[in-house]
């Protein structure tokens, strides 16, 4: 039984629900920021299923933009990470509360 | 069971027999090779000519008490050291080491001496030895020493800085060759400039050979860019708190690393199995002398050059290597457009 | 049967990762989840990619959260206690109802999204042929039809880096360790 699109489909699906959940539940800025990683390979894995079931290379190249992009959200994302930790000697983003009421 | 899969799974455990004792032979080198650059006899007593030393040397290692720190992160503690070993084992997976052969016709057609045949096969070595690295850093933060600490963080940093010169030296090479196929690639090598050069891209690519040279040292920690595992300072680095067959583990990893990128190398740079005076279906010993001169080169330059200081590692690989491997690329590239693909 | 496999690892990292409380071992199961998805990748005829997936991702960025979780060396997410300490207990239970109401919000998301796909599954069907493999195809539209958005990738890798120095620089004159605000 071969896999078809729509199993592609629904696994990124769960990949994505998965990420969600994390970004949610999770009060740990590392976590959340690994989240978000597993949130955009779950976009990915569509990409290049949509890209194999058109027979098209544009799935595989969109895909690497997306990877530049999380390279460069996770180095701006975690120099952030670093810069609150300095201050509040804590990963937990309800700690960082001072601009909010 | 076809002779086909027979030979590939012969092939593979060959292959794998043959990186163990590689190792084993290099730790008799480096020690022999050590001795003649000081002028000591090196080991003597094991063996004949202390052939047997490597032999003792496991030996010694194997009856040796497991230690493990109490505070140490016992899954990741015992989880480093077989990522460092695999990751160096599978890499070699996809490194041809012979021309095609039927053996001795027992093989209806014939097959390539290699583990696995990819055609991204460089971009696969690529992927794994960048996997060597956790290996090492989770080394050094589940012994909970800050030796070890220390000596995983700078290995992370120095592997990762590293690691674009040494893409970018592969990638002058790729851009030439016209294929990421390391069989295609060493074939594109046979035959000779004007009747005497060897047609290795050497030759072309003297800059690219260099820079791979000098990372491929960074990327194995080896002497002079041996800070992971700096004595002086660290006392051994990521690996201080390892003990027996699990420190055997990370030595192994070091010495097959060695091997991988001087094979790499070989077949890159040096025309793999292609060389005069011996037929096509022996070339495996071209590929052999080749690997273990780059090897000599490697223990030679260990025992000759002094440790350079952190700062002036990082400064050379980001201020120095990195531009020269972009613009030997870009030279490349406009020459291959120049002049077209040869 | 290897979709299957490669999914099942997939799916089970990806929910151990958000359940682990060391994050040392979520970027570990991370890498393990983007292991199995490149296997899907060469499923779907696309081994430039994984391998692409496992340089840029496990091999590059991975490490660098590995090296911020050693260098912060925090490892373990605040405890209910914590919070507590820090918020003051009614702020505590109103976060941990976000909580509760973050994991069913993901819940029905999956569940909404799984039917929407499975509604009128009969459209997509098996692969068909003719796929895209070659890296020099993907080479030739990435430079060409892809050009301008390629470049665009770079001023943003460069903004990137230029705003990650920054922001993760010490201020000059500051005393090199932790401080805490006065406030």
């Amino acid at each position: 039984m071969t896999p078809t699109l729509n199993d592609y489909l629904v696994l990124s699906a769960i990949l994505f629900a998965i990420g969600t959940a994390g970004v949610f539940v999770r009060r740990n800025l590392i976590t959340i920021l690994l989240s978000i990683e597993i949130m955009l390979n779950a976009v990915n894995l569509t990409f290049i299923a949509f890209g194999r079931a058109l027979g098209a290379v544009d799935g595989q190249i969109i895909v690497f933009f997306v990877m530049t992009v999380a390279a460069a959200e996770a180095a701006v994302g975690l120099a952030i990470v670093i810069g609150l930790f300095r201050h509040r000697e804590s990963l937990n983003p309800d700690s960082f509360s001072t601009l909010k009421w | 069971m076809t002779p086909l899969l027979v030979a590939q799974i012969g092939l593979t455990l060959f292959v794998f027999v043959m990186l163990l004792n590689s190792a084993a032979v290099m730790v008799y080198v480096e020690r022999k090779v050590a001795a003649m650059l000081q002028q000591r006899v090196g080991p003597y007593l094991v063996g004949p000519k202390g052939l047997l030393q490597p032999l003792a040397d496991i030996i010694k290692l194997m009856f040796k008490e497991e230690l493990r720190p109490r505070a140490a992160d016992p899954l990741l503690f015992a989880l480093a050291p077989i990522i460092s070993a695999t990751a160096a084992f599978a890499a070699f997976a996809v490194v041809p080491f012979g021309a095609s052969t039927t053996f001795f016709g027992l093989l209806r057609e014939p097959m390539r001496l290699q583990v696995a045949d990819v055609n991204v096969a460089i971009l696969v070595i690529f992927a794994i030895s960048s996997m060597s690295v956790y290996g090492i850093v989770l080394a050094g933060w589940s012994s909970n020493s800050k030796y070890s600490l220390i000596g995983g963080l700078r290995s992370s940093a120095q592997m990762i800085s590293y690691e674009l010169s040494y893409a970018l030296a592969l990638a002058s090479v790729l851009v030439i060759a016209n294929s990421l196929s390391l069989s295609d690639i060493v074939n594109r090598q046979s035959g000779t400039w004007l009747g005497f050069l060897p047609r290795w891209f050497l030759f072309v690519q003297p800059l690219g050979f260099f820079i791979y040279m000098i990372a491929g040292i960074a990327e194995t920690n080896r002497a002079p860019f041996d800070f992971p595992e700096a004595e002086q300072e660290l006392v051994a680095g990521y690996h201080t708190e390892y003990s027996s067959m699990s420190f055997a583990m990370f030595f192994l990893a070091e010495y097959i690393n060695m091997v991988t990128v001087s094979a790499v190398a070989t077949d890159l740079f040096l025309g793999g199995w292609h060389g005069p005076f011996l037929p096509e279906s022996l070339g495996w010993i071209w590929f052999l002398i080749k690997v273990a001169a780059i090897l000599f080169f490697y223990v030679w330059m260990r025992w000759t050059l002094p440790r350079y200081r952190y700062d002036q590692l990082m400064r050379f690989g980001w201020k120095i290597l990195l531009p020269l491997a972009v613009v030997n690329l870009l030279v490349t590239a406009a020459g291959v457009l120049y002049f077209g693909v040869q | 049967m290897l979709f299957y496999l490669f999914g099942a690892v997939a799916i089970v990292a990806s929910l151990l990762v958000i359940a682990q409380r060391n994050p040392v071992y979520s970027v570990l199961l991370l890498i393990a989840s983007f292991g199995a998805l490149s296997g899907l990748y060469v499923l779907l005829d696309a081994p430039f990619v994984a391998v692409i997936q496992i340089i840029v991702y496990a091999g590059a960025i991975m490490v660098l959260f590995l090296f911020v979780v050693m260098l912060l060396n925090a490892p373990h997410e605040d405890t209910e206690q914590d919070l507590l300490r820090i918020a003051g207990g009614r702020r505590s239970v109103a976060a941990g109802r976000v909580r509760v109401l973050g994991g069913v919000l993901a819940a029905a998301l999956v569940v909404e999204l799984v039917w929407a796909l499975t509604k009128n599954g009969g459209e997509s069907g098996v692969f068909a042929g003719g796929a895209v493999s070659s890296v020099r195809t993907i080479g030739r539209s990435l430079f060409t039809d892809y050009a301008f958005p390629f470049e665009v990738t770079s001023v943003l890798i460069l903004v990137a880096m230029v705003g990650a120095v920054v922001l993760a620089r010490r201020e000059p004159g500051t005393r090199p360790g932790r401080s805490r605000p006065s406030s």
